[in-house]
């Protein structure tokens, strides 16, 4: 086993990056099952099969009242959906905590991912040298995934809530809407997928064996 | 000793604390309530959290009201309304002969009839019905508070559960005391001004605002007031608490 302090990510990160990736495609297939039985969007407060959608995913529904233009009903698959939805969201919540605690205590943020000043974020394929650090695009996106697009994610869900919309009301009207949520919901799930692709290709380019080893055990050789 | 076996035993006493802490933490909610009746399962723990957390926030809160002017002009009726012959038969009679029988944990069991349930005290709220598909509806609705009925019938101290069943006998619900007495929640008759057409529940719809629609079940003809939901069910696949 490598020294500790030679390794390329610390078991916080490790850990808390598998169980993310665990949650996430939990979260991601229960996600699409329950938008299965609704692809539409709107913006505002309300918004339903008699209210003109913002956009429609073009796809069929599991709910007949639904107007697709498909002329079959796929089946409901709400009842687990829903369960291991909210589930996973409160896994990843308690996994992100630990990562942020962790982040904080071993300085990770501030020396991994806070690009260091003057640093000019500009493109940089990836090569199976620099396995030691990353570069600041990817700092920044790292940042923007951990720090901006995971906090929105679970704002915009928390908005539907209508018992936590009793609670905290302005947090819905901020976002424009209990619908409005649900469509930014949407939207930022589009993105961090496209994260995903982009991640996983990068990582496939920088030597997906080596570099999948050493987000597993921890080792940079 | 190294890193690796400091850690491992850090994380052995953290999961050890985590499962005493786990314990007590049932036990301690089931004493003030926060207990989920169905907190058991794969997915106990998720609904575990969800109704403690939830239910300690919303202690005091009020479901959103709107503006008129936020009415949705199509209140959207969710599928083909119920069909039943008796149904039909009522409401070609206009749902004169409907009754709310109640019973249970309550001193005075007994049936009231929809006329009296529209003579007792009424409350208007304009609010947000939010369907766990995805859509939702804003519209005003026009009822008798539960507390009021509640009130009437006397409820036991030791009753924690109304259970609360349609005419359709597909449907049934329950919700806990804290949102029974709730004072928006309603034995609705009335939307948008008008009599609450049967595509959105009429004659009766229970209203429960806080929570998702699937709690707010059509054309009530029963109440039952009671301190266990063994004998009843879920009702429906759904998890049971749906302020989600």
């Amino acid at each position: 086993m490598a020294d500790a302090n030679k390794l390329r990510h610390h078991y916080v990160v490790r850990l808390t990056h598998w169980l993310t990736v665990l949650c996430f495609f939990a979260l991601l297939v229960s996600g699409i099952e329950i938008l299965i039985s609704h692809p539409r969007f709107y913006w505002g407060e309300a918004g339903n099969a008699a209210m003109q959608p913002l956009f429609v995913i073009p796809i069929p529904a599991s709910r007949a009242t639904v107007p697709t233009g498909y002329n079959f009903v796929l089946p409901d698959q709400n009842g687990w959906s829903r369960f291991l939805h909210f589930q996973a969201a409160w896994a990843v919540v308690f996994v992100g905590l630990i990562y942020l605690v962790g982040g904080l205590v071993t300085r990770h943020f501030r020396r991994n991912l806070l690009p260091a000043g003057g640093d000019i974020p500009r493109f940089q394929w990836p090569t199976e040298a620099e396995g030691t650090s990353y570069n600041v695009l990817q700092r920044l996106t790292y940042l923007g995934v951990v720090f901006v697009a995971f906090p929105l994610i679970l704002w915009t869900g928390l908005a539907m809530s209508p018992a936590i919309a009793s609670v905290a009301p302005d947090a819905v009207i901020l976002l424009g809407g209990q619908q409005s949520a649900r469509t930014l919901h949407f939207v930022l799930t589009v993105l961090l997928v496209g994260f995903l692709v982009g991640h996983v290709a990068m990582v496939w380019l920088a030597g997906f064996r080596k570099r999948t080893r050493a987000m597993i055990t921890g080792d940079s050789e | 000793m190294n890193q690796s076996r400091r850690n491992l035993i850090t994380t052995g006493l953290a999961a050890a604390a985590g499962a005493t802490g786990l314990a007590a933490a049932g036990k301690l909610a089931d004493q003030y309530g926060l207990l989920a009746p169905d907190s058991g399962g794969i997915y106990g723990p998720g609904e575990a959290l969800t109704y403690a957390s939830q239910k300690l926030l919303t202690r005091h809160s009020l479901a959103r009201e709107f503006r008129r002017d936020q009415i949705s002009k199509v209140p959207f009726v969710n599928g083909p309304p119920f069909q039943a012959a008796a149904f039909k038969a009522m409401e070609a009679n206009g749902f004169a002969d409907w009754k709310l029988s109640i019973d249970g944990m309550v001193a005075h069991p007994g049936t009231i009839s929809l006329a009296d349930l529209k003579r007792y005290p009424s409350r208007s709220q304009i609010t947000n019905m939010a369907c766990e598909e995805g859509w939702s509806y804003i519209a005003e609705w026009t009822g008798v508070p539960l507390l009021h009925v509640l009130n009437e019938v006397g409820v036991l101290p030791q009753a924690k559960y109304v259970v609360y069943f349609s005419m359709d006998k597909k449907w049934w619900g329950s919700i806990d005391m804290d949102d029974a007495v709730h004072p928006q929640t309603l034995l609705s008759y009335g939307l948008n001004g008008g009599e609450l057409p049967v595509g959105n529940g009429g004659p009766l719809r229970l209203r429960v605002p806080r929570q998702l629609g699937y709690k707010s079940v059509k054309h009530i003809t029963k109440l039952t007031v009671t301190d266990d939901l063994k004998k009843f069910g879920a009702g429906g696949s759904y998890a049971w608490y749906a302020g989600i």
